[in-house]
């Protein structure tokens, strides 16, 4: 909804890319957004600066808790997923741990889906071992490991719409169901889908955290990570009284009471964003919301040629186990059809028979294929996890991680699908001809 | 109950449009939302109009009792009590000739904005004034907030 006058209209996803959050400048009127590369901000009255830091006003203090080039950027992502707000973080890991960290208190229990990005994994045994958080991994793809991990003290669901690298897709509404039957939130990670492919929001989720280092840029120059949350959390149920209570962080504010639907943001962004202080830069965030115009233009692209690479890669004798969630006989099929109509993202694996020295020669064939340990670019990239990232581990290690010797990690880029479908071809031929 | 009817963009901005707003309901507690709201209004220029039968005065201005004990005309009649007290004051509010109600988030009485509505006055429900006012006139937008405002206008702040 928004208007001119006062008239309504619900504007398209493609307009809101490129427009949300981002209206010509009031002083010079610019039209691109203006990069304000500043520390701190000049108060107009003593009045006024009081005001800023009693929260009692919207203003500008200082750039590790708010910028406008970065408030751009946290509105047009809040804006293009549906909640009321977002804060931005230095990186996706910065704000996954200052989300967990805004709502969580030393005694609480987490679960966790065991297929997040490996990242993620590391980050929360270390970060909630030292913050006395109890953390229980389950196998996202039933619903009752979840509901046998809950307990009492249990605060927080966490899981990725789209697993990394596994493409587990997540049933959103039955586990935000099961979340809210146990008073308590449900935090999905919509890094590989964007908003464009899904909402998780619209489905129950109450926070949804990204990695903007991914598709929300599309074009792997920064790193950086936001929070988005639906407003629609009760904090007040008697479970969460760090959200609701008088804060003692921040002079007895109840931030809840004080700031409802805003007040989880209002004190991630004023405590804990000030506190832990990974704030994102204004060049980064004027590189997410220039990548941002394009998204759904981009996602298209990418899922069409993810589509037609997974057929390509099914229809050989020399790869298996193609993992995208889009193919027809994947067994997400449902899930996708459910959650993922405009298509399953464009990050899966698949495995060389010929296992790690396959692996190796295949990467080092690929012409197109940039190797190295991101997704999410415009450019389609590469990894061969036994050779880098899992390097250290045995065969039997690498089985229990799911991945074997001879899988290869796509993440498919925007170009000609027949140019990228060519390329893998020569790989193949690689192997072969060694 | 169709909270939408009382949110809608046109009615909000011509509430805010209001320069007298009284608040009923309004704490001389530094960190409660009323105050929160209270304080932003009049720093932007509304003359605030106190009324809760516990205090003397609040931001400067003399405290009514209640509504009917305010003698100037106000604009918005702006609520911060349980829903069961809607009714009353909307009745009251009526009696005083003010053209809007605006009952602040979780004040959700369908039976004070019928009687509102009744009495020639339009309704806002589950809307924070401070809030709608950040988002057409003033800055929400520089902490992140969907404000939800999409143009290629040149804005003012
Ligand atoms: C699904 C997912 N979530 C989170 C992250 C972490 O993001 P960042 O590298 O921006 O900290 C990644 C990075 O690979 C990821 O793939």
């Amino acid at each position: 909804m928004s208007d001119g006058d006062g008239e309504a209209r619900e504007f398209g996803f493609h307009t809101r890319s490129v427009h949300a959050g981002s209206r010509p400048d009031p002083t010079t009127g610019a039209r691109a957004l203006p990069i304000y590369q500043t520390s701190s901000y000049v108060f107009e009255d003593p009045e006024s600066a009081a005001a800023y830091f009693n929260l009692q006003e919207y203003g500008n203090t200082y750039s590790r808790i708010m910028n406008p080039t970065v408030a751009a950027l946290e509105e047009r992502v809040s804006n293009l997923e549906g909640g009321v707000g977002a804060v931005a973080f230095a990186s996706g890991l910065a704000a996954q741990s200052a989300a967990f960290f805004t709502l969580l208190e030393p005694g609480d229990h987490v679960v966790a889906s065991s297929a997040l990005y490996g990242g993620s994994v590391t980050q929360l045994k270390h970060f909630f071992r030292k913050l006395s958080v109890e953390l229980s991994f389950v196998d996202p793809d039933d619903l009752d490991n979840w509901r046998a991990a809950l307990k009492d003290n249990t605060k927080l669901l966490f899981a990725e719409t789209i697993g990394n690298p596994g493409g587990n897709v997540l049933d959103i509404e039955a586990l935000a169901d099961l979340a809210h039957g146990h008073q308590t939130p449900l935090m999905v990670d919509n890094t590989f889908a964007t908003p464009y492919l899904a909402r998780p929001m619209d489905w129950g989720a109450d926070i949804v955290v990204y990695s903007a280092t991914k598709f929300l840029g599309g074009h792997g120059t920064s790193i950086g990570g936001l929070v988005v949350e639906s407003g629609e959390f009760d904090w007040a149920n008697g479970r969460f009284s760090v959200v609701a209570d008088p804060s003692p962080a921040y002079h007895g504010l109840p931030f809840y009471e004080t700031f409802g639907i805003y007040g989880y943001l209002m004190k991630l962004r004023a405590e804990t964003l000030r506190d832990l202080g990974a704030a994102m830069s204004p060049f980064n965030a004027f590189l997410f919301a220039q990548g941002l115009e394009t998204l759904p233009l981009r996602m298209r692209q990418h899922v069409a040629n993810a589509n037609a690479i997974a057929q390509f890669l099914e229809a050989r004798d020399d790869a298996e186990r193609v993992s995208y969630p889009g193919l027809a006989n994947s067994p997400y099929a449902g899930l996708v059809a459910k959650y993922l109509p405009r298509g399953a993202g464009a990050v899966f694996c698949f495995d060389l028979p010929g296992g790690r020295e396959a692996g190796l020669r295949f990467i080092s064939a690929l012409n197109l294929f940039s190797h190295l340990a991101n997704v999410g670019d415009a450019k389609s990239l590469v990894i061969h996890p036994a050779s880098t990232t899992h390097r250290q581990l045995s065969d039997e290690e690498l089985a229990a991680a799911g991945i074997g010797p001879g899988t290869i990690r796509l993440s498919v880029g925007i170009e000609d699908a027949a140019d990228l479908i060519w390329d893998l071809t020569q790989a193949f031929d690689a192997i072969m001809e060694a | 109950m169709d909270l939408q009817r009382y949110q809608q963009p046109h009615v909000i901005q011509a509430a805010l449009a209001q320069r007298r707003i009284a608040i009923v309901g309004l704490s001389s507690n530094q960190l409660r939302g009323s105050y929160f709201v209270g304080y932003y209004l009049r720093r932007h220029g509304y003359e605030i109009v106190p009324v809760n039968p516990r205090e003397q005065e609040i931001l400067g201005k003399k405290c009514y009792p209640s509504l009917s004990d305010v003698a100037e005309p106000v604009g918005v009649v702006c609520v911060f009590r349980a829903p069961a007290a809607v009714p009353a004051i909307a009745e009251e509010a009526i009696a005083m000739g003010a053209p809007y109600l605006w009952l602040q988030y979780t004040v959700i009485s369908q039976e004070g904005a019928d009687i509102a509505e009744a009495g020639g006055m339009q309704a806002i429900m589950d809307r924070c004034m401070k809030v709608e006012h950040a988002r057409y006139r003033g800055r929400m937008h520089w902490l992140g907030f969907n404000t939800e405002r999409i143009s290629a206008r040149r804005r003012l702040t």
